[in-house]
């Protein structure tokens, strides 16, 4: 029997976590490294936890709600936190085009009258007259899932290191590359797309389920954490900027969860935060070769719907013997 | 059609906002066949240049670039909003957007010919957005600018020509101006119907880009601009309001 796989995984983001722990359950050995000062210190830490295919479908490309679906049994069987609550989709009145259009788009739903919705989510008492539910959809806490993710990378003997770690690459059979925008300079088309968040205390809103607001201007939507508090989310901005967010962007973002319920107007602001998604010209992400490198980048919006479907791409290619590499492993010769 | 001595080859003009994907936005330029793409400045994005590479997947584009002053509120934020715009893509043509009113995002057209003004005398060559008002108008012109775009509604509402009329007696009113139907255009039979009244160009983008699919509806647009203005060269028939049978009734058998 030869000896297990020794493979480096960069960037403990959802898909650097992801992927190590889909190849330590594989068997192989993995070191996992950080260049921040600990887990989870980019995007992911910011993202909204929502696996919502059926939501996220709307603009996506064709094939994302089937591709998606093994990754919420995954996120189930790895973070049992993971919430299967569903998600709802609401417009203010004047905005009722909105959801039609909403509705017309996207699968998985059914529309629900204000007494169902109110049966449903109690907190809304009226408010708002049509809704649209997602009930296969879930969601989870980032914040927690990462962290579990680690923990089961060292049970599973992996080893986690953080703060820049000096690493040569050479003492490990394959590399795989999960830092995000960080890897911009070696992936030719990846570039940021700027997004911004909030993180509210609101014990009076009672929540609990995500949330999506429908507006012809500046979408959003709120997803429940424990103890009352929220994360809302997010500006969609082509820009590579890493500052503080603007005040702009947190009127719209706070405007919007007002409009939402007005037991937010009390809510105490804990966090604001803007950070760089990692994205291909499709918004899709995918599996890059690059000689012993494996490159798993651009996932957009999607990190947390989509990072076990790739992980589980990457231990194929990795730990797949002689088998064909599947088709969404991309040559990084073939790149633009 | 030319535009400030410029030949362009096709009088759709398209936004390049919200779109799915930049691959989305690549495929919908190629099918709508456009010469001219407008691309809004963010201050945030512009500080450090930290829109480099989404503006770079706009210059590979392959189109002319027409940088907008999208969002700006005072004729000063537009003016510094258009001179970052000249450095970035390196063309002093810009479309100037001052917006006065939040609900409707109507120009504000007093801080419109105040900055179209300061920007004719830099050199700036100006596409101001503005409303149908006729004397608003003749201040655009008179400040430097050799282009008009008239709102056909307000921005995003994909309503189409709220006020033909207006529009109409524009077109009337300055025979020799460019003149571009810019915002509220939701369907091609709205910008069908704007190239039929006699307009040069139709400037949109959430009637693309927010449609369920933006490739498709891209081509439905040029098929439908190169259609009204076809129908304005071969001079419509008028309207009556008696019937007017197409074959002769005089002189027919009578059974």
């Amino acid at each position: 029997m030869s000896p297990p796989r020794r493979v480096l995984v960069r960037g403990a983001g959802v898909a650097g976590l992801a992927c190590a722990v889909a190849l330590a359950e594989a068997g192989a050995t993995v070191t996992l490294a950080e260049a921040g000062p600990t887990i989870g210190s980019g995007a992911s830490w910011k993202a909204g936890g929502m696996l919502g295919p059926w939501c996220e479908a709307e603009t996506a490309p064709a094939g994302l709600v089937e591709l998606a679906l093994p990754a919420l049994d995954w996120w189930r069987r790895q973070v049992p936190a993971t919430r299967s609550a569903g998600t709802l989709v609401l417009a203010l009145s004047r905005d009722g085009g909105e959801l039609a259009r909403y509705a017309r788009r996207t699968e998985g739903h059914r529309t629900l009258d204000a007494g169902q919705l109110d049966a449903l989510e109690p907190a809304f008492e009226g408010r708002f007259g049509r809704a649209l539910f997602y009930p296969g959809e879930a969601h989870l806490d980032p914040r927690a899932a990462l962290p579990a993710l680690a923990h089961r990378l060292r049970a599973l003997g992996g080893v986690v290191l953080t703060g820049r770690p000096d690493i040569p690459d050479g003492r490990f059979d394959d590399v795989v590359d999960c830092r995000g925008h960080a890897a911009r300079e070696v992936l030719p088309g990846l570039r940021g797309v700027r997004g911004e968040m909030l993180l509210l205390r609101a014990p009076g809103v009672g929540l609990s389920r995500p949330v999506r607001l429908l507006h012809p201007r500046t979408p959003v939507y709120v997803v429940p954490r424990d103890d009352d508090v929220f994360m809302v989310g997010a500006t969609m901005i082509e820009s590579e900027e890493r500052g503080p967010p603007r005040l702009r962007s947190m009127m719209e973002l706070m405007g919007a969860a007002y409009a939402l319920h007005p037991g937010f107007g009390e809510a105490e602001i804990l966090e604001f935060a803007a950070d760089l998604r990692p994205a291909f010209g499709d918004n899709m992400p995918r599996v890059v070769r690059d000689g012993a490198t494996l490159h798993v980048n651009g996932m957009f919006r999607h990190g947390f719907l989509l990072a076990p479907v790739l992980a589980g791409q990457v231990v194929d290619a990795v730990l797949g013997g002689g088998s064909e590499p599947p088709a969404a492993l991309v040559p990084l010769s073939r790149m633009r | 059609m030319r535009l400030y001595d410029v030949e362009i080859a096709s009088r759709l003009l398209l936004g390049t906002a919200q779109y799915p994907s930049p691959d989305v936005l690549a495929d919908a330029v190629r099918a709508s066949g456009t010469g001219l793409v407008t691309v809004s400045l963010r201050r945030e994005s512009a500080g450090q240049r930290a829109g480099q590479s989404f503006w770079s997947l706009i210059q590979d584009l392959g189109v002319r670039v027409l940088p907008n002053t999208a969002g700006c509120h005072s004729a000063r934020e537009a003016v510094t909003t258009a001179q970052m715009a000249r450095e970035v893509f390196g063309t002093d043509w810009i479309k100037l957007e001052v917006i006065g009113e939040q609900d409707t995002l109507a120009p504000d057209v007093f801080g419109l010919v105040e900055a179209a003004r300061i920007l004719s005398e830099d050199g700036f060559r100006v596409f101001p957005y503005t409303t149908e008002d006729l004397v608003a108008a003749e201040r655009l012109l008179r400040a430097g600018c050799r282009v008009l775009m008239p709102w056909g509604a307000p921005i995003g509402s994909g309503r189409g020509l709220n006020n033909p009329f207006g529009l109409r007696a524009m077109r009337a009113h300055f025979p020799g101006v460019p003149l571009v139907v810019d915002a509220g255009i939701g369907l091609p039979s709205h910008a069908a119907a704007a190239m039929e009244l006699g307009y040069d160009a139709v400037l949109l983008n959430s009637a693309v880009s927010q449609s369920g699919d933006p490739v498709a509806m891209a081509a439905a647009f040029r098929l439908a601009v190169e259609a009204g203005h076809a129908a304005r060269l071969a001079d419509p028939m008028e309207p009556r309001d008696m019937a007017s049978p197409s074959t002769p009734v005089l002189g027919q058998a009578v059974l």
